[in-house]
């Protein structure tokens, strides 16, 4: 069973690595990636990693493929005449979505002294384990700030760097106030 | 959780270069604009300051932080070498800096980052860790290389190396995610162990040595892994390509050879054959595409190439299955000393063209150096002492780093390597005194609208009166640093 899995998602994995880098219309690149991040996040799951799968679907998914998706969107303009015609289907499905996200969260609102406790990691990757993610997270803090405390340092020392490396290349002025 | 002072203590020195990376970051806003050199100052008081401590060290063997780092003499070494050639970069840049008008603190700030990726990368004795090091390093040169804005080729480097140098990263990663699955760790003690106990010819092991070659040798910039090089060299600001080619390419090696001859030395059989051919291939190619150059940040990329090619001699030797311990120790040593050589000239050879200008521009053409010898004799002859060196003519340190490593290949019983090298050393001297002969054996032309000139000021003459003295004296007494990398080099199993 767990073979089927992985053969599952590392088929969809792969195609839509090809499809990303093949398809001529951007959009439909960035949602190729989109397909290929969850994917990757069940990947994880069988493997009994739950917190990689919700932070890769949470920061993957949810926050570097939207940046994509604006930039892509920013940069082409003119192609947002072909989308136009789609607007009725997403409109309406748009609204589905609104409805059951209101109402979810209406209904656990009611419901709920459980949230708390059941963290956000085991329920958007695997329903049914929605404990299992506890242990599971903890360890990977526990290794992040024990046995692997100097790499963990040195990739904040990377993040630091890309920042202000960002920042240098894109600020408008040049050498002001100049020596 | 605790820290142990003994771990905090064993990596001072990256910690004090980070910490004048921050200050130098921190400090930059609130400097008034005719004060910004104190920060480079600053900076080179801090390198100094770990200059002491490493040399401290240089008889230890502490591992640190669950084993991931380790501090013995090898990594040592390396990291003096660095610190040497981030000081003599820091000050050569000061004039050039000013003359391009790109004088910003942020530059120093990301060249103390990238030494500190470098040292992490030298002393660690971890796949994971070695990774982030490298990008540490590489992620602050992608930005060096970008510096200079106001122009495209700079933008076009930047744009190149990051793009490139993703994707190596990319592969690096996974030849070391490869070999944790094999393992089941990343520390190199305990890969050995595992190949150690494994079927030689096991595909997936083999594939991941394949990969990390080639992850490596992009960083090496050997063939066929080295189109990015006269491209990012020839668009960066020159100091960040003297920086680029002297301190990136050490640290790579260092790393390089650790993870080869640490880790995976059970497969010397395997890795020996393949670096021997990119050995012969870097050799040629490097060798030959530099004679048609024109520009000569783009010859010296290339004869950087070829320098690579050489030092991965002493790599072969080392590698050598049926050689005895002892000459696989001076085929080590013999790197170690020829890369510290190879600094010295490099960086020398790049401070004369960082310093000769033509209009506001660089004069980065060989035909600029036309008649240097009547306008500027002195400048002249320290480019005649570099060129000569680095085509490896005695009496100045390149021969002696050449001569160590022919002699290591030599004794392995591989004289044909050494016979292929020195014909391509023979090659390399043409395109080497070619500018020798512009310099001296040409009039300078009166009609050139734009006379070049040279921006001297009395730090780059220090920054060249080092660079000087190490190729003579390294040349001259070369005892000391032979000395010091036979003792630094890794007890080969």
């Amino acid at each position: 069973m767990a073979i089927l899995f992985f053969f599952y998602f590392a088929g969809v994995i792969v195609l839509t690595s090809i499809l990303v880098v093949t398809l001529r219309n951007p959009i439909y690149s960035v949602l190729s990636l989109l397909i290929m991040f969850f994917h990757v996040a069940g990947l994880y799951v069988t493997l009994e990693a739950e917190f990689l799968a919700a932070v890769q679907i949470i920061v993957y998914a949810g926050a570097i493929l939207v940046l994509y998706l604006f930039v892509v969107m920013l940069l082409n303009v003119k192609r947002e005449e072909r989308y136009h015609s789609q607007f009725p289907l997403a409109a309406l499905l748009g609204i589905t979505i609104l409805t059951e996200v209101l109402m979810l969260a209406f209904l656990r609102g009611f419901s709920s002294e459980a949230p708390a406790v059941a963290p956000a990691v085991g329920d958007s990757a695997q329903p049914g384990e929605a404990i299992a993610g506890t242990g599971n997270t903890e360890t990977i803090g526990e290794a992040l700030y024990s046995t692997y405390l100097f790499p963990f340092e040195v990739a904040s020392l990377i993040l630091l760097v890309a920042m202000i490396g960002a920042i240098v290349l894109a600020k408008k002025k040049v050498g002001e106030g100049e020596a | 959780m605790t820290l142990p002072l003994a771990d905090i203590l064993a990596i001072l020195p990256e910690l004090i270069v980070v910490a004048a990376a921050c200050l130098v970051l921190g400090l930059d806003p609130i400097t008034p604009a005719p004060r910004k050199q104190w920060l480079a100052w600053l900076s080179v008081a801090s390198l100094l300051l770990c200059f002491g401590l490493t040399s401290l060290q240089l008889d230890e063997r502490v591992m640190a932080f669950s084993d991931l780092v380790i501090i013995d003499p090898y990594a040592c070494f390396w990291k003096l070498l660095l610190y040497a050639v981030t000081v003599l970069t820091i000050l050569m840049s000061l004039a050039y800096l000013k003359e391009e008008k790109i004088h910003l603190a942020e530059y120093y700030g990301f060249l103390l980052l990238a030494l500190s990726g470098m040292m992490i990368m030298v002393s660690a004795a971890d796949l994971l860790t070695i990774y982030l090091g490298t990008e540490l390093m590489s992620l602050s040169l992608y930005v060096l290389a970008g510096f200079k804005r106001a122009e495209g080729r700079s933008l076009e480097a930047a744009a190149k190396y990051f793009v490139l140098g993703a994707f190596s990263s990319g592969i690096l990663l996974y030849g070391i995610s490869l070999l944790y699955g094999l393992a089941g760790s990343t520390r190199l003690s305990a890969i050995a162990m595992s190949v150690a106990t494994r079927r030689l010819d096991d595909p997936a092991l083999l594939l991941a040595m394949i990969l990390l070659v080639v992850g490596f040798g992009f960083k090496i910039a050997v063939v066929p892994f080295h189109m990015w090089t006269p491209d990012v060299y020839e668009g960066s600001p020159t100091s960040v390509t003297a920086f680029m080619a002297v301190a990136s390419k050490a640290a790579s090696f260092g790393a390089f050879m650790r993870v080869f001859l640490e880790g995976l030395g059970g497969l010397k059989a395997n890795w020996h054959v393949l670096l021997l051919v990119v050995c012969v291939a870097t050799l040629v190619l490097g060798n030959v595409v530099a004679i048609v150059q024109t520009n000569i940040k783009r010859m010296l990329a290339y004869s950087s190439i070829a320098h690579a090619g050489y030092a991965l001699i002493g790599m072969v030797v080392a590698g050598q299955a049926g050689a005895e311990g002892a000459v696989r120790s001076l085929g080590l040593a013999s790197v170690m000393l020829y890369l510290a050589v190879y600094a010295f000239m490099t960086l020398g050879a790049f401070t004369v063209v960082a310093m000769l200008r033509k209009g506001g521009l660089e004069g980065d053409e060989i035909e600029d150096f036309t008649g240097l010898s009547k306008r500027q004799p002195v400048a002249a002859f320290l480019m005649l002492v570099f060129m000569v060196s680095l085509a490896g003519i005695p009496p100045t340190a390149g021969f002696i780093g050449k001569f160590y490593l022919f002699m290591a290949a030599v004794q392995a019983g591989l004289a044909w390597l050494a016979v292929v090298a020195l014909l391509f050393a023979a090659v390399s001297a043409y395109y080497y005194l070619r500018v020798v002969m512009v310099m001296y054996m040409r009039e300078p032309q009166a009609s050139a609208r734009l006379e070049p000139r040279l921006a001297a000021s009395p730090v780059t003459a220090v920054v060249l009166a080092c660079a000087v003295a190490g190729v003579i004296l390294l040349g001259l007494y070369p005892g000391p640093l032979v000395a010091l990398t036979n003792q630094a080099v890794l007890a080969l199993k």
